[in-house]
Order: C-alpha cells, then structure tokens, then sequence
C-alpha cells in the first residue's frame, strides 16, 4: 500500500483527489463492539501496512458518574457503588474504599476483621488473574486455558457465595470490619482451595510457559521499560513486569499485610511474556499469604465501634490499596456531614491503558490485542 | 496541623509565603499560590524525586471566591513518601498543564477537564475523555443536578426524549 504502482504516484496528486490508496496511512477503527477489547473499548489506529505508528483510545463508553454519585449518597451507602467498578475484583474496591473511611473517621478494623479482609482480597486476586489469563490467553488464540482458569475460579466464587451471598458484586466489608462472621467449614474451604489450585496453576504454566505459539506471540510484543511505566504511571503488575520492585502491600502495608511473609515477583524486560510469569508468580504468592492468613486468624471482634451516622470530620483523605490492576486509590473529601464533599477514584485501569499507545508502536495489528489483554484492563473501572 | 521538614525548608525558603505545608491525619500536604505552579511541580520531580505523578484532580467549591481546589498527588519511589500539592483557581482561571513533567497526567488532566471544566495551558490535547465531544456542562461541578443531562445532545445522538 506504500507505493502507487500506477502511472501517476499518490505524491503527484493533490490533497483532494487522494483516496485511501493513494495514503501511506491507514485509519482503522477497532471496537467498540469487539471481543478482544474485553468491554466497549474503542481504539483508533494509525496504520502504516500491517505496523501500528499510533493509535488512541476512546473510552467513556460504561461512564455511570460513580464519583458524583458518591457526593448524594451516605458513606455506608456508597459503600456496594464500589464493586461495580472493578467488577472481576469487587473486593479490592470494597476494601481500598472501607479502609479510606475508616482513617477519616480515625478508626481501625479489628485484627480478625483485617485477617478475614486478607484471604478475601487475595482470593479475589487469585480469581481476577484467572480471568485475565483466560480471556488473554483465548484473544492470542489458545483457547483451552479459559475452560481450565474459569472451572477453578468457580471454586473461588463458591468460597465468596458462602461467605457472603454474592458471587461478584460481593460488598464483603463494611467501614469499620466486615459484616459476616466466616460460615462454619470457612477456613476448611479456604485450605482446601488453596491445595485444589496449587497444581492446577501448575497445569496452566504447562499449557503456556514453553508453548511456542505463546512465546513467540508475546515475547518482545509490547515492552515498556521501567523508566516510561514509571513517568506513565502505570502500576501494579506491568510496571513489576519492567523491573521495579514494588507493591503497596509492602511499601505502605495495609490491612494485616505487615503480618506475612511473600515475594514480590518481578521480571526483566517488560514485554507481554515476562507480564504473564509476573502473574503467575503473584498467583502462587497470593496463596502463601491466604495460608499464612488462615493459619495465624486471630479470635474476636470483627466490627470497630462506630456510630450508625457516619460523621467523619472535616478534612481529606487519600488512601491506596494494592489491588490486582495496580494502584487504586480513594481521595475523599469530608465537610463533616454523613455525605462525602467528593470522592476520587485513581483507578489503576485508567491509567495503565493511557500507556498503551506507547506500548503498540512499532508492533502490529494482532500485537494490539495482545497488548490490551495483558494490560488486564477493566473498563468498568476505566470508564467509572 | 503544620508539617516541617527539610523539604518544607528548603521550598519556603525558595517561594517564602506562596508555600503552606500542612498535614492531616499523617498525610503531607503543600498549598501552594497558583503562580507557583508548575515550577514548585518541576521542582519536586527534578530535585525531590516525585517521579510518579498518582492523579491529578480538582473539588469544587462553588461558594469560596476562588472555586476550585486543583491537586496533584505525588509519589516517590526512592522515598517512599507522598505528597499533595494543591492550588486554587478561580472560574475561568487557568493553570499549565503538567503534563511535560509526566506524560501520565494527560489523561488525568483531561478528565479534570471533562468534569470541572478546568483549563490546562499546554496540554497537547485537550479535549473531553469521558463524555461525549459535544456535550455541555461539567458534571462534577456542584451546580451540575445529579440526574441532569445534556437533553439536546441525548435527542439528536440517541434519538431518545431522555436518557433517565
């Protein structure tokens, strides 16, 4: 397409009478009605032949105005808005928002409400990088590690039905502790999903780890080095994927995470491979921590002492979690009413895609796909 | 309450009263004189190593003559210590963009855009992100109903009387 074999080349021409053939460029529109864009994700891309030279993102699509929402709602009552952002980890959400409260009110959760607060958002890490890896693996074509991530996960849902009634949407916390007593036969559960998927995270790395499709589709396809994740901002797995050591889990630890010993894996080059070896390795060390967890669960009390009206005083907060995107954060604001002034959500979807212009250049067409499903975005989050 | 450090030091000395640093609940926060911006910003990337822009954001408040808060919450990774800088313009006011500082506050910067209205001078490309191009209005603003809409955009793009 980059030369005109006919008698007149497309450089004689004037603007006007160009048609798309007579252009080195390309415009392509993906989504965002596509299966691979994991939602209604619309990308604009800039083709040169089959190689990307840029591309933009247009998002908004699932825009539900969660943070003006917030402003006319209670904070107990904003509480399940939380879930419906990253929806494949409502925990996280629930968590990073409960935990942001309570330091505005100046409270703490109890240690069995932070003990029960860890399995939960460690099983939902584990279940959030299954359905990442599923529907990853499905986008570059390998199509049996979906059936294998999504029959384990199952195991993972049952655990949070039990517990609290909902599969997805769980709304497992409330400021100041969580809710619900673990059921009886919690921590067997715990314990035996722990030794179910074990072997069977094996089995996946079996599927791919040396597969020679997998590698050659991901190895060297979207790298960012430590340095451009770093100035983008992008967190959580993929900046650990370029080398950088570092986890809010251990840099500013919350909850009861100062409590247990983990890894924080990493890798070297920054490419779609090395991302899924991170993953892989977080899967394993979410499992240590859920042990750990259930081993050391302390007795007692699992609610703070707070009042029915929640008045926080007036002031500012901002507070993050590690959640399995990468950074989420809270900033809320309180003018002593029950209502929040406003709430802010950093979330790390958001972010993490705004690099992914710079992640596809240079890559091609199929590459794209590759990119934004290791990116492990949700637009839920991303579009708020 | 006040928060003193080497860092508070070192930048009152520079900008004297332009600068308040403050912290609440353990957290640090600098208010800072609108004029100050983006220096004081360069100054915490390039000497402070606040190498990770977390979010920029604003908050309106429609009732102080200066309307809105601006913010951008810092991180250092070789510290391991954040802060917020915050600023307040008024409608209308604009303020640089920090985006030459780091590239990830495109995004957030255009979203601030998209909901408050919040002018960026020296954004690459400032448009809206989240909302539709033409629509009008910023819905974070507190005059902004929280059922209200754009009934003319909805009409002629969705072909629908509203989208309640």
């Amino acid at each position: 397409m980059t030369d005109s074999t006919s008698s007149v080349s497309h450089l004689d021409l004037d603007e006007s009478k160009k048609t798309f053939l007579d252009a080195n460029e390309l415009i392509l529109n993906m989504g965002p009605q596509h299966p691979a864009t994991h939602g209604v994700l619309r990308v604009i891309l800039r083709l040169d032949g089959e190689k990307v030279l840029g591309l933009e993102c247009v998002i908004g699509y699932l825009h539900r105005g969660v943070e003006k929402i917030a402003e006319h709602r209670t904070y107990t009552m904003f509480n399940p808005y939380v879930d419906r952002m990253d929806y494949v980890a409502a925990v996280s959400n629930g968590l990073g928002y409960c935990e942001a409260v309570e330091k505005l009110l100046n409270i703490e959760a109890p240690p069995r409400a932070n003990y029960i607060r860890v399995i939960l958002t460690e099983l939902n890490r584990v279940a959030s990088h299954q359905l990442w890896l599923g529907t990853h693996a499905l986008d570059i074509g390998a199509m049996t590690p979906l059936f294998y991530t999504f029959r384990d996960r199952e195991e993972i849902l049952k655990i949070f039905e039990k517990y609290c009634g909902a599969r997805l949407t769980t709304h497992a916390f409330r400021i100041g502790g969580c809710q619900y007593e673990t059921y009886e036969g919690f921590e067997k559960d715990v314990k035996k999903f722990i030794s179910f998927v074990a072997p069977k995270i094996d089995e996946y790395e079996e599927l791919l780890t040396t597969n020679r499709i997998w590698v050659e589709r991901t190895k060297n396809v979207g790298t960012i080095s430590a340095k451009d994740c770093i100035a983008y901002g992008v967190t959580g797995p993929v900046l650990r994927a370029s080398g950088v050591k570092w986890d809010i889990r251990k840099a500013q630890p919350y909850a009861a995470y100062s409590k247990f010993d983990f890894e924080v894996p990493t890798g070297q080059n920054g490419d779609t491979y090395d991302r899924y070896l991170v993953r892989m390795a977080e899967m394993r060390q979410s499992l240590r921590i859920i042990q750990q967890a259930v081993d050391g669960i302390p007795e007692g009390p699992i609610m703070a002492k707070v009042s029915k009206v929640m008045k926080p005083p007036v002031g500012e907060i901002y507070h993050s979690i590690e959640a399995p995107k990468g950074e989420l954060g809270y900033f809320i604001v309180s003018d002593g009413s029950t209502q929040p002034y406003r709430v802010r959500v950093r979330p790390p979807s958001f972010v993490n895609l705004q690099a992914l212009d710079l992640m596809c250049r240079g890559q091609l067409v199929a590459d794209v796909i590759a990119v934004i499903g290791t990116l492990d975005i949700v637009l839920g989050e991303v579009d708020r | 309450m006040v928060w003193e450090s080497a860092l508070v030091a070192k930048l009152k000395g520079q900008f004297g009263s332009g600068v308040e640093a403050l912290t609440y609940l353990g957290q640090n926060y600098l208010q800072v004189d609108r004029s100050l911006i983006p220096n004081i910003l360069q100054i915490l990337r390039d000497e402070e190593q606040f190498d990770y822009c977390v979010d920029v954001t604003a908050v309106h408040y429609p009732k102080r003559e200066r309307q809105f808060d601006v913010l951008w919450i810092l991180y250092s990774f070789a510290r391991n210590e954040r802060v917020r800088v915050k600023t307040q313009i008024a409608e209308g006011e604009h303020i640089p963009s920090a985006v030459s500082i780091w590239p990830t506050a495109n995004w957030l910067e255009r979203e601030a855009y998209d909901m408050f209205g919040i002018q960026f001078v020296g954004h690459p490309e400032l448009k809206r992100i989240l909302l539709p191009d033409g629509w009008k209005g910023h819905p974070l603003r507190k005059d902004y109903g929280i059922i209200q809409q754009d009934q003319e955009w909805v009409q002629i793009n969705l072909g629908i009387e509203s989208g309640q």
